[in-house]
C-alpha cells in the first residue's frame, strides 16, 4: 500500500519511536513520518514537558509524614484493641473467681476500658479506608505509579519520559528504604531538570531528603562537629562514595579513599527533619550546622573553605564540571539509547556537547538526535522490561492498569522505584534476556485481557509498520487465536528490540 | 514512616531479582567414580562483614576494635565457639549444628584479587573470576560448566543452565546456556504459543531463541519432578525481617529442589541481598544478625530440600569484599577488604576454620582500616571445583580463573 519512498520515511519514524521514545501509539508513525528528528526535537520544546502536574499527589515530605501518622495510628489502635482484649479476659477470670479476689483498682470489665489513653487518636477505631485492605501509604504509592504510567502512555513520542526514566535510574533511590518518598522524589528532584542543567539536577538529587536517607547521610555526623562530639557519633562515607562513583565522575576515575572521607566530612549536616518530632516539616531537608564537620576540606586536589551548606554545593558544582563526569554521563546515555557497546564516536560527541554547554541536558539530548551514529546503529538493543511493557500498552491504544503494571514489573525483575542497589537497574541485554520467558507470560496475560479490543494486524501496523519482518507477519497471520496473535506480535524480536 | 530515620538500611533486598542456577553438562569424571555431585553458590551482595559472622574472640585486639559491637563468648546472646580462637554469630544455629557435624568449613581473612571498594566492581571480580573488574561477559561457574564434559549430556533436556529469578547473575552467565525460573502467579502461555514463538525466534533472532529454550526445558524438569509452584513475590514494599527470612528460605529451597531432582541441573547460583550494613549493624542481635539468621534458614532449607542428595552437596557462601574492621560513625561498617567464605554441605570434611590469621593491630590492618586478606578466595573455589567436580588444575588456572597459576587449589576439603 505504501510507496518505497514513504516506507523509508516510515521506517525512520518507527526507529525514532522505539529507540528514543516509548513506542508508537495508533497513528504515531504517520504523524511524525515527514520529519522524525524534527518531531523528537519539537517534543522537547513543548511547555511543561517532562513534568507531572497533578494536584492529587502529595509532596514527598507530605507523603512520608502521612505514612508516619497512619502507622502511628494503626499502632495505637492495635494497643487499644489488645488492652480491651486483656480487660475482657481479666473480667472473665474475675467473674469466675468471684468478687472476693477483685482488686480495688481493677479496670471495669467494660467494652471501653478506662485505660484508654487521653491522647487516643481522634478517629474511630475502624478508621474508614477508601479501599479496604489498602493502607493510605499504599494508596499514595499507587497514585504515584498511576501518574507515571499515564505520563508514559499519554506521551506523543515519549522522548522526554525516557529521559526522566534514565535520570531517575541514574540518581536512584529505592523503595526498600524510602517507599513513601520515591514517587515524589522523581517529580521533585528529577523531572524539573531533565531538560535543564546537570548541575541543578545533581544539587536537587543529592539534597533531596529521600536521597539523604537512602544513602545514609542523614545519620552521618562530623566527628569534630558539636553533635558528633556530644553524641560520640561520626562519619558515614557511603553517600560521598556513591556520589563520586555512581552519580558524577564514575568508578576508577582517580579519586582516593581520602577524597571520599573528606567529601563525606563536607556533606555532614545535610540531613532531614525528623517526622517523629515535627508533624509540620518532618521529612524536609535541613542543613544542621551542629552535625557539620568544621573546617576546610581538600577534595580531589582543591581546598574548600567551610561555608556551611555551601561547602558541599561547591564540591558538587565542581564535580558537575569535571571532565570525567561528562564522559561518564555520555557513556551511560549512549548505552541506554543506542547500544550496550555504543560507538565511541557517539560517546565523544555527547561528552563534547556536555562539556561545551556546561551540562545543558536539553542540548545533550539534541546532540543525541543530531548524531547520525545514534540512528545508524543496528536495531538490536533489548528493551528493558518497563520500556517493553509500556510499548505494548501504547500499541493497543488502551490504558494501563497501575496495579497490574506494578506487579508485572516485580515479576520481570524491575519493580518500579525498588532498584536493588544504588547503581540502579542494569542497562544491558545480558541482565534481561533470560527473563524473556517471563515476558511471554506477561504478554499472554495482557493479550487475554485486551484481545476483544485489539486487532493483531492493527497492532503490527501501529507498532512496527514497515519494520515488521515477513516471518512475524506470517506467524501472526497463522495464529490460532487473537490472543496468540497478539502474544506473537508483542514478543517478536522487532518489538523486543529497538 | 518511622523507618525513615531509624530503620536499618535494607535497600539491597530485591525480591524480584533473587536467584539463579546454572547447569547442564554432567560432571562426567565424578560420575565415573559413582558420585553425582551438586554445587550451589550463594552470592551475598552488598559486602558481608566477615568479622560479624565469625569473630576472632581469641584475638587480644578484638574487643578493643569493636567494643560493644563485638561478638563475645560471654555476650548476650553469647557467640558459639568454633575452636579456641573463632566463634560463630549466635544467629546461625543451623550452620553451627552442621559445623559440629563436620559439614561446614569457614575460611577467614579471604578476599578476591580486588582491592578497591566499589560494590559493582567487587562483584564483577567475584563473579567473573578475572583479576580486574570490567569487560567480562561470562562468570567462572559458567566457564567451569563448559569444561565438565562437553560431549556428554545428562539427558534429552540438553545443555541448559538453570536460573531462578528474572535477572541472571554474572557468575553463571556465559556460553553454557541458562534456563531461568521465577515463581508463578500468572497463567503461563500455552505450550503451543511458546512453540510458535520459538519457531519465529529461530528464524529471526537466535539469542532470543536460546533464552526462550531455557524456559521450555525448565518447565520439563519441573514437571518431571512434580514440583510445587511457589507463592508470588509481588509485594516489594518496605520489608520486614519475616519476609526476608521467608524469601531466603523459599528461593534457596527451590534451588535445592531443582538440584536434587534426578534429571535436574547439578550446578547453580543465586543472589541474596542485604549485606551493606553502613548503619546500626548490630552484632549478636540487630540488623545483620537478622540477615544472618535468614541466611541460616536458607542453609537449613537447602539441606532439607536436597534430601538424600545432601551427602553429595557443597554450598558456597561468598561475598564481594569485607567491611572496615572498626565501627564507623553510625554504628555500622564501611566497605573493606578481608572477609569470610563459608562452605557447607554433606560432601565436606568440615568442622574447621581455615585461616592464616593476620591479626587486628592497626599495623596489621589493610590500609589501617580493613581485615587484611591472607587467603585468596579463588584457592577455596578451585579446591571445591577440583575435588568435588573433578576439574583439572590446568583448566582451573587458565579458563575458570585466568591468571591464577600461582593460586593453588586448597586440598582436602572434601570428605
Amino acid at each position: 500500500m505504501a510507496q518505497d519512498h514513504s516506507d523509508g520515511a516510515a521506517a525512520e519514524a518507527v526507529l525514532a519511536l522505539h529507540r528514543f521514545g516509548l513506542g508508537p501509539r495508533p497513528g504515531s508513525i504517520a504523524a511524525i513520518a515527514s520529519d522524525p528528528r524534527g518531531a523528537l526535537l519539537a517534543e522537547l520544546e513543548r511547555p511543561g514537558i517532562g513534568r507531572i502536574d497533578n494536584p492529587e499527589l502529595l509532596t514527598s515530605a507530605q507523603s512520608a509524614r502521612a505514612a508516619f501518622e497512619a502507622r502511628a495510628e494503626r499502632q495505637a489502635q492495635n494497643i487499644i484493641a489488645e488492652r480491651a482484649k486483656k480487660a475482657a479476659e481479666q473480667a472473665q477470670a474475675q467473674a469466675m473467681n468471684g468478687e472476693m479476689t477483685q482488686p480495688v483498682d481493677a479496670p471495669r470489665p467494660a467494652a471501653t476500658p478506662q485505660t484508654e489513653p487521653t491522647e487516643a487518636p481522634r478517629r474511630p477505631a475502624a478508621a474508614p479506608q477508601a479501599e479496604p485492605g489498602r493502607t493510605p501509604e499504599r494508596q499514595n504509592f499507587l497514585k504515584e505509579v498511576k501518574a507515571r504510567l499515564d505520563a508514559a502512555v499519554d506521551a506523543e513520542i515519549g522522548f522526554a519520559e525516557r529521559l526522566v526514566w534514565f535520570w531517575s535510574n541514574h540518581f536512584c533511590v529505592s523503595g526498600y528504604t524510602v517507599a513513601n518518598m520515591a514517587g515524589g522524589y522523581e517529580r521533585e528532584a528529577i523531572r524539573p531538570h531533565v531538560l535543564g542543567r546537570f548541575a541543578d539536577m545533581l544539587l536537587a538529587a543529592e539534597g533531596h531528603p529521600a536521597m539523604l536517607v537512602y544513602l545514609d547521610n542523614s545519620m552521618s555526623f562530623g566527628p569534630q562537629s558539636v553533635a558528633g562530639i556530644n553524641r560520640t557519633r561520626g562519619l558515614n562515607e557511603n553517600f560521598a562514595r556513591e556520589i563520586l562513583e555512581l552519580h558524577s565522575l564514575g568508578v576508577r576515575t582517580g579519586y582516593s579513599q581520602e577524597d571520599i572521607i573528606r567529601f563525606a566530612n563536607v556533606l555532614t549536616g545535610w540531613t532531614v527533619i525528623s517526622v517523629v518530632d515535627n508533624p509540620e516539616h518532618g521529612a524536609e531537608f535541613i542543613f544542621n550546622r551542629r552535625l557539620h564537620e568544621p573546617g576546610p576540606q581538600q577534595v580531589i586536589g582543591k581546598t574548600y573553605p567551610d561555608m556551611g551548606v555551601e561547602q558541599a554545593r561547591a564540591v558538587l558544582l565542581d564535580l558537575a564540571r569535571h571532565p570525567a563526569t561528562a564522559v561518564h554521563i555520555a557513556t551511560k546515555l549512549a548505552r541506554h539509547f543506542v547500544a550496550d557497546a555504543p560507538p565511541p564516536a557517539l560517546v565523544e560527541h555527547l561528552a563534547k556537547a556536555f562539556r561545551d554547554t556546561e551540562g545543558d541536558l536539553k542540548e545533550v539530548a539534541k546532540a543525541l538526535i543530531a548524531s547520525d551514529a545514534a540512528w545508524a546503529s543496528p536495531r538490536d538493543k533489548l528493551k528493558k522490561p518497563c520500556e517493553w511493557v509500556v510499548a505494548m500498552v501504547r500499541a493497543t491504544g488502551l490504558r494501563g492498569d497501575p496495579e497490574r503494571f506494578r506487579r508485572g514489573q516485580v515479576g520481570l525483575g524491575e519493580p518500579l522505584w525498588f532498584p536493588p542497589a544504588p547503581q540502579g537497574f542494569p542497562d544491558d541485554e545480558a541482565t534481561w534476556i533470560d527473563g524473556i520467558g517471563r515476558r511471554l507470560d506477561i504478554a499472554n496475560s495482557f493479550a487475554q485481557r485486551v484481545a476483544q479490543r485489539a486487532d493483531p494486524n492493527g497492532v503490527i501496523d501501529t507498532a512496527l509498520g514497515p519494520l515488521a519482518r515477513s516471518e512475524t507477519r506470517e506467524a501472526v497471520a497463522r495464529a490460532e487465536s487473537r490472543e496468540q496473535a497478539l502474544v506473537l506480535a508483542f514478543m517478536s524480536p522487532e518489538f523486543q528490540r529497538r | 514512616m518511622p523507618s525513615l530515620l531509624h530503620a536499618p538500611t535494607r535497600r539491597e533486598i530485591l525480591l524480584g531479582c533473587g536467584t539463579l542456577f546454572a547447569w547442564a553438562y554432567a560432571p562426567k569424571l565424578a560420575r565415573a567414580e559413582g558420585r553425582d555431585p551438586r554445587f550451589l553458590v550463594l552470592v551475598l551482595r552488598g559486602a558481608l562483614d566477615g568479622l560479624a559472622l565469625a569473630a576472632p574472640v581469641g584475638d587480644p585486639d578484638w574487643l578493643k576494635l569493636r567494643g560493644d559491637n563485638a561478638l563475645a563468648l560471654d555476650g548476650k546472646p553469647s557467640a558459639l565457639p568454633l575452636d579456641s580462637f573463632f566463634a560463630l554469630n549466635p544467629a546461625m544455629p543451623n550452620l553451627y549444628r552442621l559445623y559440629r557435624a563436620e559439614q561446614a568449613i569457614i575460611f577467614h581473612a579471604t578476599a578476591t584479587p580486588y582491592r578497591e571498594r566499589s560494590h559493582f566492581d567487587g562483584q564483577d571480580v567475584l563473579e567473573s573470576g578475572l583479576t580486574k573488574p570490567g569487560a567480562s561477559d561470562s562468570g567462572w561457574l559458567n566457564r567451569a560448566l563448559t569444561l565438565l564434559a562437553p560431549d556428554e549430556r545428562v539427558n534429552s533436556l540438553g545443555s541448559k543452565a538453570f536460573a531462578v529469578g528474572p535477572v541472571t547473575p554474572l557468575v553463571v552467565r556465559g556460553s553454557a546456556p541458562v534456563m531461568s525460573w521465577v515463581p508463578q502467579y500468572l497463567l503461563p502461555a500455552s505450550d503451543d504459543t511458546q512453540a510458535r514463538l520459538l519457531e519465529l525466534y529461530r528464524h529471526t533472532d537466535l539469542k532470543l531463541a536460546r533464552a526462550l529454550e531455557g524456559r521450555k526445558d525448565l518447565i520439563a524438569v519441573a514437571r518431571s519432578a512434580a514440583m510445587d509452584t511457589m507463592e508470588p513475590q509481588d509485594q516489594p514494599t518496605a520489608i520486614g525481617m519475616a519476609r526476608v527470612r521467608e524469601y531466603f528460605a523459599d528461593a534457596s529451597g527451590a534451588a535445592a529442589k531443582y538440584l536434587a531432582s534426578p534429571d535436574g541441573p547439578r550446578v547453580g547460583a543465586l543472589s541474596l541481598f542485604g549485606w551493606d550494613t553502613h548503619v546500626n549493624e548490630g552484632a549478636a542481635t540487630g540488623q545483620l544478625a537478622g540477615f544472618l539468621g535468614a541466611l541460616d534458614g536458607a542453609v537449613a532449607a537447602i539441606e532439607h530440600s536436597m534430601g538424600a542428595a545432601w551427602s553429595e552437596t557443597v554450598v558456597a557462601l561468598v561475598t564481594e569484599f569485607g567491611r572496615t574492621a572498626r565501627v564507623n560513625g553510625t554504628n555500622g561498617t564501611d566497605h573493606g577488604t578481608g572477609t569470610v567464605a563459608v562452605l557447607v554441605g554433606g560432601a565436606l570434611k568440615g568442622g574447621r576454620v581455615i585461616a592464616d590469621w593476620p591479626g587486628l593491630k592497626p599495623a596489621s590492618l589493610y590500609e589501617d582500616r580493613d581485615l587484611a586478606p591472607t587467603t585468596d578466595l579463588r584457592a577455596v573455589m578451585k579446591g571445591v571445583l577440583k575435588d568435588h567436580l573433578r576439574l583439572d588444575d590446568a583448566a582451573l588456572a587458565a579458563t575458570v580463573f585466568p591468571e591464577s597459576r600461582d593460586v593453588k587449589p586448597i586440598a582436602g576439603l572434601l570428605a
